[in-house]
């Protein structure tokens, strides 16, 4: 029974998110003895996935799928999941994905796991590891449904390199309106996004106030990062609620987290302690985010910050 | 205009997560509970569309009764009535289905879950629900604004936001940004008082099945701690030559 994956793009590239979806399914499909499909839904030109592990590429075709639309792509999904045999589906931790995967396990009467850490540790049935209690503890949960969908948390397992040729075949899904239109969409088209990013730069209350912004920016810029700020700057409307990260904001599960003028709360930990390396910058040697950081400096942001940028940009020259 | 706020009973997010002796359940012993936040902007939405256009707002919960002091917190903010579905929270989908029920029973228009909650963070409750109950479904919800049957909405997405279209009945997964955490509002002594007087149906569902199990838990092994590091070279020295980041 193949392992379907849904394969999601940004304007024609597919996502490291999504290689990686497709490596954990190749792993999967090795232990089940069974081939990897990934389902295209829009420009199937860089549809090369074989390198990432895919065993076949499905581009669906209809037109109905040129821009996301959950219900749409949750419907899509359900029919290759049926012509297929699929009886594991692997999404990914995106908000499109999170959107969509409750809508597909109805309609499949599929078990859905989400921010899942690992490959299964049982296979029949499946039985993952994911996290819960916002990162605070990792819960091992079996599925007891004909099909299952598991959700992959970013980073969680890496992209693996394979020498497969994909074949890619049209495949065509019918599909009816949704209940839902899409009138507008308002995207930062040359910012990194947090969910995407592997560096993350992100600056607290210690910062004093939003005019104080230009050297994280430039900061985010020379490290090629996203920047984010914790829960009390967003409230204070000195950076926009989409930055907010911790357990009521985004979760942040990057390579390298930056935390600036950031106490470390438990609510801004959980949010973001699946990132992999965490450093803290922050005058309070007693600040709770030494406890949680892998490298910490004791020391005023306003000197650091700037020293921090010019040095990087000296290494970044040297190692160019 | 009948609005149901799905209300997660959970623990507050300052709370120590223990489990009990063979890592099987969550340890509850010390624990205070609150009503999800993601709920909570949902909930004080709510109270905004009926004091603008009027409706009536029902709040429900699925689990045992430990949880009715969570929605009396609720009715006190000003819900009008609570349901409390007698039944163990055991996975996404049978909460789901338990929820239908209640919102086939209802004819309820709208529907306002949280986008999560914080103890589990499955985020599948409110699209599970959507779909079965064959509503409209808004997923991040950031903005909601209702006339007769139409619906404008926006949703947060990964690097922005988009702006929607859709009819009721629906339902939304809701967050920040559907109110501002100033507008959060704390029970007052008179909503105390009414919400001890206020109805709080308990009701049982039939036909319910998990999908999933959790076998065990476990907690992350304790961190190493933390290198210190002087100053900015240093510490590109240390992310580039151990951590491996830059
Ligand atoms: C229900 C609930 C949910 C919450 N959810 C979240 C969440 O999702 N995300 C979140 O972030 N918070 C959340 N919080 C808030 C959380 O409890 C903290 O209040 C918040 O994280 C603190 O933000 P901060 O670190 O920016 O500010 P502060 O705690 O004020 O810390 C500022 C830090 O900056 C340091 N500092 C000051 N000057 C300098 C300088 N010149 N250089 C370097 N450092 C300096 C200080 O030493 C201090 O440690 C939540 C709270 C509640 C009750």
């Amino acid at each position: 029974m193949p392992i379907l994956v849904y394969a999601e793009s940004d304007q024609g590239i597919f996502k490291k998110s999504t290689q990686e979806l497709i490596s954990f399914a190749r792993a999967m499909a090795d232990q089940m003895n069974t081939e990897v499909i990934a389902a295209v839904t829009q420009d199937p030109s860089s549809a090369d996935l074989g390198q990432y592990g895919a065993h076949k590429v499905l581009n669906l075709e209809n037109t109905l799928l040129s821009t996301f639309n959950a219900e749409l792509v949750a419907d899509a999904l359900s029919q290759v999941a049926r012509a297929t045999g699929a009886t594991t589906v692997i999404v990914s931790s995106s908000a499109n994905s999170r959107y969509m995967a409750p809508l597909l396990a109805v309609s499949l009467e599929a078990g859905y796991v989400p921010n899942v850490i690992g490959l299964p540790e049982t296979y029949t049935p499946i039985t993952v590891a994911h996290n819960v209690f916002t990162n605070k503890a990792t819960a091992f949960t079996t599925l007891q449904s004909g099909i299952s969908i598991l959700g992959l948390s970013k980073n969680a397992y890496g992209v693996h390199q394979y020498e497969t040729n994909a074949e890619i075949t049209p495949h065509e899904v019918t599909l009816t309106s949704s209940s839902v239109e899409i009138t507008s969409l308002d995207k930062a088209s040359n910012k990194v996004m947090i969910a995407d990013a592997e560096v993350v730069v992100s600056a607290g209350r210690g910062l004093k106030g939003p005019e104080n912004w230009g050297m994280i920016e430039e900061l985010a810029e020379v490290m090629g990062a996203a920047t984010a700020c914790s829960k009390p700057v967003s409230d204070l409307g000195w950076r926009p609620h989409s930055e907010h990260v911790g357990q009521t904001g985004k979760p942040v599960a990057s390579n390298l987290y930056i935390a600036i003028g950031i106490s470390g709360a438990i609510q801004h930990l959980a949010g973001i302690n699946s990132s992999k390396v965490k450093v803290v910058i922050n005058t309070d040697p007693d600040a709770p985010f030494f406890k949680a950081a892998d490298y910490g400096i004791v020391g005023d942001a306003f000197e650091i910050v700037p020293d921090l940028i010019q040095k990087l940009r000296e290494f970044k020259a040297q190692n160019a | 205009m009948k609005i149901l706020v799905c209300i997660s009973h959970v623990p507050d997010t300052t709370s120590k997560i223990n489990f009990n002796a063979d890592q099987t359940a969550f340890d509850t012993a010390g624990v205070q509970y609150v009503i999800n936040p993601n709920d909570e902007f949902g909930l004080t939405r709510a109270l905004w569309l009926k004091e603008k256009q009027g409706a009536t707002i029902h709040v429900v919960n699925v689990g045992g009764p430990e949880t009715e002091p969570t929605l009396r917190k609720a009715l006190a903010i000003g819900a009008d009535e609570a349901i409390r579905v007698n039944q163990p929270a055991t996975d996404g989908y049978s909460v789901a289905q338990a929820l239908s029920a209640i919102v086939q029973e209802g004819q309820y228009d709208l529907v306002i879950a949280g986008r999560e909650s914080i103890d589990y963070n499955g985020g599948m409750v409110p699209g599970m629900l959507a779909k079965i109950c064959g509503y409209a479904f808004v997923n991040t919800c950031i903005g909601l604004e209702i006339e007769g049957s139409s619906v404008t909405a926006v949703r947060e997405i990964d690097g922005g936001k988009e702006n929607l279209k859709t009819t009721l009945p629906l339902v939304i997964g809701g967050q920040k940004g559907l109110v501002e955490e100033s507008d959060l509002r704390i029970p007052n002594m008179r909503g105390i008082m009414q919400a001890r007087t206020k109805p709080l149906h308990v009701k049982q569902t039939e036909n319910i099945n998990s999908m999933s199990q959790t076998l065990r838990y476990e907690k992350p092994a304790p961190k190493q701690a933390v290198t210190l590091v002087e100053n900015a070279e240093q510490l590109i020295n240390l992310l580039h030559n151990e951590a491996k980041v830059i």
